[in-house]
């Protein structure tokens, strides 16, 4: 028997061998999974973001077709939004509430315009990096870096920096957000607030804590801790110099007049009408 | 003779000592002094002086807040004018005390005498508290507070005392200056040393590059009993602890564990003479050697005594001229200073040097793509590949970076200062580790 015939027939018998014990094998272990699970996962939209708090869909899908009716209402995926949640609630026989949809803000205006940078950096890309080594590009120790973690981070290509501002800015039909800019800002600028009524959000778009003076020197556009906004809704409370609107204050009644009075033009509302414009 | 030095990697760089033959100079006092409280690394230290309190040189300001700590001595006579968070050279907020300078009157306890005390009188134990008191923490950088290094902790053995004295950084030249002007004060540091840990021998390394502080150590070390001086090649980074340790004994410091493991003590030159001021002359730290220096922007480079908290401005006027050439401000040496933001950001323990670089030398070649030289894992002194470590970055791979033994890099440049592609490898190893901390938390 010359040599390639042996090999043949020795690999083709270990072959049909290990082929049996496998078919036996995967008989005698085989994993019943819960037809819902994948159900539920094909519903999903399958981009393992993880923002649900679970590793990824599958293991959502998991935990959707294990919970019972109250624990279904814990779970939520805010990339898929209450649309695949609605269908999943249909798939597993429960009911979901609607719940207000979110979006990542950015807590800074610290354009180049507003606080200039100080210095040119030619390091690595990086806004971590720059956050450990030094504190920002700007003289503002709380603001934006302005170096992009968060676009390189968003999988949904819902962040882009601004050519001319400098910093980051949010396409919020894009973001569903899945917080992972929130996770990896240094500065950790980023919020998750409701969406509000028509795209209307009212906010503090700074984290400066830092005395007023030296705030404003430091960016045009910081919160100063004047406590204007405090008046017009005790909601709004001011802690170590900066003001904070909780989720609570509504943004179509307070938005207009909040945005107007402060004076640095910390508070950002989306609906805002310029009063220059006379609209 | 022989030269010691490490197996694995490293480099031969132009090391720019061009103020190695200048004497230290006094630097001089400043108007206003800025003393940060923490110039260490541990906790931040108490604050003991109020707003209009007056200070004498040596009074204490801030008293150490637990082991891992440190104290902080006034460095000039005055009154404290305020204590508030000031940018320091990094940009960051640091808790600084301001002190207007009024004449130069010292603590009385403190011995200005010019004689060199050869005896000690000290016990062990004396000799750590008088360490602990003077807040004498780690000057060749890593600011590591001295009287944890000074004990053993218990079930520890340590038989050799290396005092690194290697400086391989370019440019810096402030243990140099120090080893030719004060060689006998640095050997009875070093024996005060070996009476706190109870051994009897200390190693003063030297890097082949400084022949007159070779000399000159080598002449005083004929007149005590187990100091010598062992002379190291020229590379980098030969003064890196680990490497030094490897250099001289042979011995190999384990991944993630410390020099007292392999029963090694390592001091900076700086270090242990601030140690016998201390213990002989009951002074508290608050002056240093700092070399301001610079090829181009520089044109009167010095060795400098200077005061804690002197800004940096004032000594950079020494140097120069014409600042409107200073490109780039750099506190450290060219290999792993980190450039500063605030010019007016004052001197701390842990300054060596201040190096000043003009427009054309700062500005970076543009970053083009990795060729896969493999010529920075050549280089690694740790024996790391950094090109796979930054990829592993890239790619937000955390799992991959561990197994690449991210947290044994020490820092030192290497990679960056080889790339061909200059790519900023170090950049990327500090983001990775930063990565791997905050992981851990």
């Amino acid at each position: 028997m010359d040599i390639i015939t042996s090999s043949i027939i020795m690999l083709g018998g270990i072959a049909l061998a290990s082929g049996v014990v496998l078919y036996f094998v995967s008989k005698k272990f085989y994993v019943k999974e819960d037809a819902k699970i994948s159900e539920v996962e094909k519903l999903l939209p399958g981009v393992n973001c993880g923002a649900c708090g679970k590793a990824g869909c599958h293991d959502f899908a998991k935990a959707c077709s294990k919970a019972n009716a109250e624990g279904f209402k814990q779970l939520y995926c805010t990339v898929g939004g209450n649309k695949v949640m609605q269908k999943v609630a249909e798939a597993l026989g429960y009911r979901q509430e609607e719940k207000e949809e979110t979006v990542a803000v950015l807590r800074c205006q610290g354009t180049c315009q507003n606080a200039p940078s100080k210095f040119e950096y030619t390091g690595l890309k990086s806004c971590r990096l720059v956050a450990q080594i030094s504190t920002s590009q700007s003289e503002c120790p709380y603001g934006c870096v302005r170096l992009g973690d968060c676009v390189s981070v968003c999988k949904f290509g819902a962040l882009k920096i601004d050519k001319e501002l400098g910093i980051p800015v949010v396409d919020e039909n894009k973001c569903v957000s899945c917080g992972a800019c929130v996770e990896i800002c240094p500065k950790k600028l980023f919020e998750i607030r409701p969406k509000g009524k028509d795209g209307k959000r009212v906010y503090v778009a700074c984290r400066n804590q830092q005395k007023g003076a030296i705030a404003r020197k430091n960016c045009s556009a910081a919160c100063i801790g004047c406590m204007k906004c405090t008046k017009i809704n005790p909601e709004i409370k001011v802690e170590n110099n900066l003001s904070y609107i909780p989720t609570s204050v509504d943004a179509e009644t307070y938005g207009q007049e909040l945005a107007d009075n402060c004076p640095t033009g910390a508070i950002v509302y989306t609906g805002r009408k310029e009063k220059k414009h006379g609209a | 003779m022989e030269l010691k030095t490490f197996p694995m990697g490293g480099i031969h760089l132009d090391k720019h000592k061009i103020t190695s033959d200048k004497p230290i100079k006094e630097a001089g006092l400043p108007e206003i002094v800025y003393i940060p409280i923490k110039q260490h690394i541990g906790a931040p230290s108490k604050i003991k002086v109020q707003k209009g309190d007056k200070v004498k040189v040596g009074t204490l300001l801030a008293d150490a807040d637990g082991i891992v700590s440190a104290d902080v001595h006034s460095s000039v006579s005055g009154e404290v004018i305020k204590i508030e968070d000031i940018v320091d050279a990094d940009a960051y907020l640091s808790t600084m005390v301001v002190i207007k300078v009024e004449g130069d009157v010292f603590e009385p306890t403190i011995d200005q005498g010019p004689e060199i005390k050869k005896e000690i009188t000290l016990s062990a134990e004396e000799i750590v508290k008088k360490i602990r008191e003077s807040g004498i923490v780690g000057m060749g950088g890593a600011g590591y507070p001295t009287p944890i290094k000074a004990t053993i902790p218990e079930g520890k053995r340590v038989n050799t005392l290396i005092v690194n004295g290697i400086e391989c950084e370019a440019f810096l030249t402030a243990d140099d200056r120090l080893m030719v002007e004060r060689a006998e004060e640095i050997v009875i540091g070093a024996k005060i040393l070996n009476k706190a840990l109870g051994i009897q021998n200390a190693i003063i390394a030297i890097d082949e590059n400084k022949p007159r502080a070779i000399e000159i150590m080598k002449k005083i070390t004929r007149k005590y009993v187990g100091v010598n001086v062992r002379v190291c090649e020229s590379k980098y980074p030969q003064g890196a602890e680990k490497q030094l340790i490897k250099a001289i004994t042979g011995r190999e410091v384990p991944s993630g564990k410390l020099p007292i493991d392999v029963h090694c003590i390592v001091q900076n030159v700086g270090t242990v003479h601030a140690i016998y001021e201390a213990v002989q002359k009951n002074k508290p730290l608050f002056e240093r050697i700092i070399t301001v220096t610079g090829d181009n922007a520089a044109e009167n480079p010095q060795n400098f005594r200077a005061r804690i908290g002197t800004p940096a401005s004032f000594l950079i006027k020494q140097v120069t001229t014409h600042p409107e050439n200073i490109g780039k401000v750099i506190f450290g040496g060219g290999m792993m200073g980190v450039s500063a933001v605030n010019m007016d950001a004052p001197v701390t323990k842990l300054t060596s040097g201040i190096l000043l670089l003009n427009d054309e030398d700062a500005t970076k070649p543009p970053e083009t793509a990795c060729i896969r030289c493999a010529r920075c894992a050549d280089s690694c002194p740790m024996g790391l590949r950094p090109f796979a470590i930054a990829t592993a970055i890239r790619n937000h791979d955390n799992k991959e970076l561990k197994q690449l033994h991210i947290m044994d890099c020490i820092e030192c440049g290497t990679c960056s200062f080889i790339c061909p592609a200059r790519i900023p490898l170090l950049d990327y190893c500090k983001l990775g580790k930063m990565e791997i901390r905050k992981q851990k938390k």
